[in-house]
């Protein structure tokens, strides 16, 4: 959307086409271009290159701008100590695992709020909502005691797939987006559908996921990204280095280990999301900005 | 997390549901299937609250108030809270803390505003330039943090930061192994990973802006400073102090930045954050009583700073 010059801003567009506006303008953009890219794509630049050096390279002062002498080395090290396969694996396996239950059941949820209005369902959603006023910090304790022994079934889940799965599926914000969403689906479909004799399953299934596609895709994007961003929940509840997660891997391994290297995982770790973000770059932005929120 | 509302996206279908006991058929036990029905689709995420929200949220508050040694739960009243109140490292991570806040919001709050108006007056390289400021956002923190530490904030001159500032011929800094530097420079780590999220709302917020304001304002020949003043910003004060709300209540909650660039306490515990103890209460001291006690004294702070945010809000609307 380079040229949407439909809505006037702070400055007219008149202005800025001429004569010292457009010098003006355009002087800014080119330092504010150059500044930016110095400022987020520099620091993963020296992250990237900076871990192909040697632990003496790393050390001179003045530091070098380009690996003298590149050592992919550190990578490969990276990868075969702190056995980065594993931990990637791992960290996938929860993501989808995490992806799966809050597809399936929040968006069940908000579509029996939304749609099918049970008794007390506004309740239930005012009790959901009043847990985003709650800080994940003050929680920690009482979840966690509460996973090493279910209530009334007496299991412990630490190590398990599910301590990071199920508490995921209690995101209100998830419910709020999905039910906002499903809210603006006409009744009348809703309406035919059942005229047609359609259950209310066969109804979500066939005509409001069809329809809810976008808002599908900004839940599952932010589902996956949160998993691969936290560090705090898994690190208490994945507590065997079989069953870690990558950051918490890379944190556990950055003790005994060369400090390129390290980064040089941290690098690798970083991937996955940043390729998520390529990708789906589109999706994310609009989710942020239809959908509105923040992390 | 942020919940805004952008007009034309919602209309609350207030009309019959086809499902929910309509006007089609009313008998009682077709009432009761229905009902049963939308529970059916509710009952994974209501157990998925119920037992990892809103059970701990009480948990939480109860644990406070007791003590388990060696699987022995007993009632202890105000101890625990008597006993973290003693603790001179509480009032230490509460300084710590409250000051990262305070540092946040004069240092990290403004900046995504100004960055967003900027950008929203670029006709070009738009794309490019919103990409680049939400890439660190998707960057896990640890790995981001890990740059930070080793290559950003390295005390010689081989760290980035220093060597840029020695280019510059100003002093150098030791970062994170000086006590005065430790805190600025977690503040601008976490402004450089998180802001991009900020950036973006406020842009949806300033593109919702009608034109005409802007043009009215320029007619009576108000320059770009006070059309941002006189526009702009009450234009956007709702979303302005619903982040500056979400930013308190984050930033409140600092954990990682002390745990990885600071090794913990930091440098003279300059580092030390209420998260901080809480982790190493319930994680390290044995003491998950402790540790749920600090838990709803950080919940009583922040449900003080929502309830001025309440007053403030409610009172200009």
């Amino acid at each position: 959307m380079a040229h949407d010059s439909g809505t006037r801003t702070l400055i007219s567009h008149a202005q800025l086409r001429r004569g010292r506006g457009k010098v003006v303008y355009w002087t800014l953009l080119t330092v504010v271009v150059v500044v930016f890219t110095l400022v987020f794509l520099g620091p993963l630049y020296w992250m990237v290159t900076g871990a192909l050096k040697s632990g003496q390279e790393i050390a001179q002062t003045p530091p070098s701008l380009f690996p003298r002498d590149p050592q992919p080395q550190n990578y490969v090290d990276a990868w075969n100590n702190l056995d980065l396969a594993k931990l990637l694996f791992n960290t996938f396996y929860y993501a989808a695992g995490a992806l799966f239950f809050q597809l399936v059941l929040d968006t069940a949820a908000a579509y029996s709020l939304s749609k099918l209005r049970p008794v007390f369902g506004n309740a239930i959603l005012g009790l959901m909502l009043a847990t985003l006023m709650i800080p994940a910090m003050v929680l920690i304790v009482p979840q966690y005691v509460t996973v090493i022994d279910l209530p009334i079934l007496h299991l412990n889940l630490l190590d398990s797939p599910f301590a990071i799965w199920l508490p995921l599926v209690a995101n209100a914000f998830n419910i709020f987006l999905l039910k906002r969403f499903f809210d603006s689906i006409p009744e009348d479909l809703m309406a035919a559908a059942v005229v047609d004799g359609a259950t209310p399953l066969r109804t979500l299934w066939s005509i409001i996921l069809p329809m809810s596609r976008p808002i599908l895709g900004v839940v599952s994007i932010f589902a996956v990204t949160a998993v691969w961003k936290d560090f705090l929940w898994p690190k208490l509840v994945m507590p065997s280095p079989e069953t870690r997660t990558v950051s918490v891997g890379i944190y556990a391994f950055s003790g005994g280990t060369p400090m390129n290297v390290v980064v040089a995982a941290s690098v690798i770790a970083a991937i996955p999301t940043v390729v998520i973000f390529l990708l789906f770059q589109r999706n994310i932005m609009s989710g942020l900005t239809t959908g509105s929120l923040k992390g | 997390m942020a919940i805004t509302t952008v007009p034309g996206t919602t209309r609350p279908g207030r009309s019959a549901t086809p499902y929910a006991a309509g006007p089609r058929r009313t008998s009682l036990g077709r009432k009761v299937r229905d009902n049963l029905t939308g529970h059916a689709f509710l009952i994974g995420a209501v157990l998925c609250f119920a037992v990892f929200s809103w059970y701990p949220m009480i948990r939480g508050v109860v644990m406070s108030f007791q003590r388990t040694r060696r699987g022995e739960t007993t009632w202890v009243g105000w101890d625990n809270y008597a006993r973290i109140l003693d603790d001179p490292s509480f009032w230490t991570a509460w300084k710590n803390t409250l000051y990262f806040t305070a540092l946040a919001l004069v240092l990290g709050y403004a900046v995504p505003f100004f960055v967003a108006i900027l950008l929203n007056e670029f006709r070009h390289a738009k794309g490019y330039l919103r990409i680049l400021v939400y890439l660190p956002v998707m960057l896990p923190p640890a790995s981001a943090l890990f740059l930070f530490k080793y290559y950003a904030y390295d005390p010689s001159e081989a760290g980035l930061f220093n060597a840029v500032l020695a280019a510059l011929h100003l002093p150098t800094s030791e970062w994170m192994q000086s006590p005065g530097m430790t805190m600025p420079a977690m503040v601008f780590a976490s402004t450089w990973m998180n802001m991009g999220s900020a950036v973006l709302i406020y842009l949806a917020a300033l593109q919702n802006i009608p034109g005409e304001l802007y043009e009215a304002a320029e007619l009576d020949g108000a320059g770009i400073w006070r059309r941002i003043l006189n526009v702009t910003i009450p234009q956007t004060r709702l979303i302005l102090l619903l982040l500056a709300m979400l930013q308190i209540v984050a930033t409140m909650q600092l954990f990682i930045e002390p745990l990885i660039l600071a090794n913990g306490a930091g440098a003279e515990d300059s580092a030390t954050s209420v998260a901080y103890l809480i982790y190493q209460h319930g994680f390290f001291q044995n003491d998950l009583n402790g540790a749920a006690a600090l838990g709803v004294i950080m919940l009583v702070v922040l449900a003080g700073f929502s309830a001025v945010y309440a007053r403030l809000t409610s009172k200009q609307d």
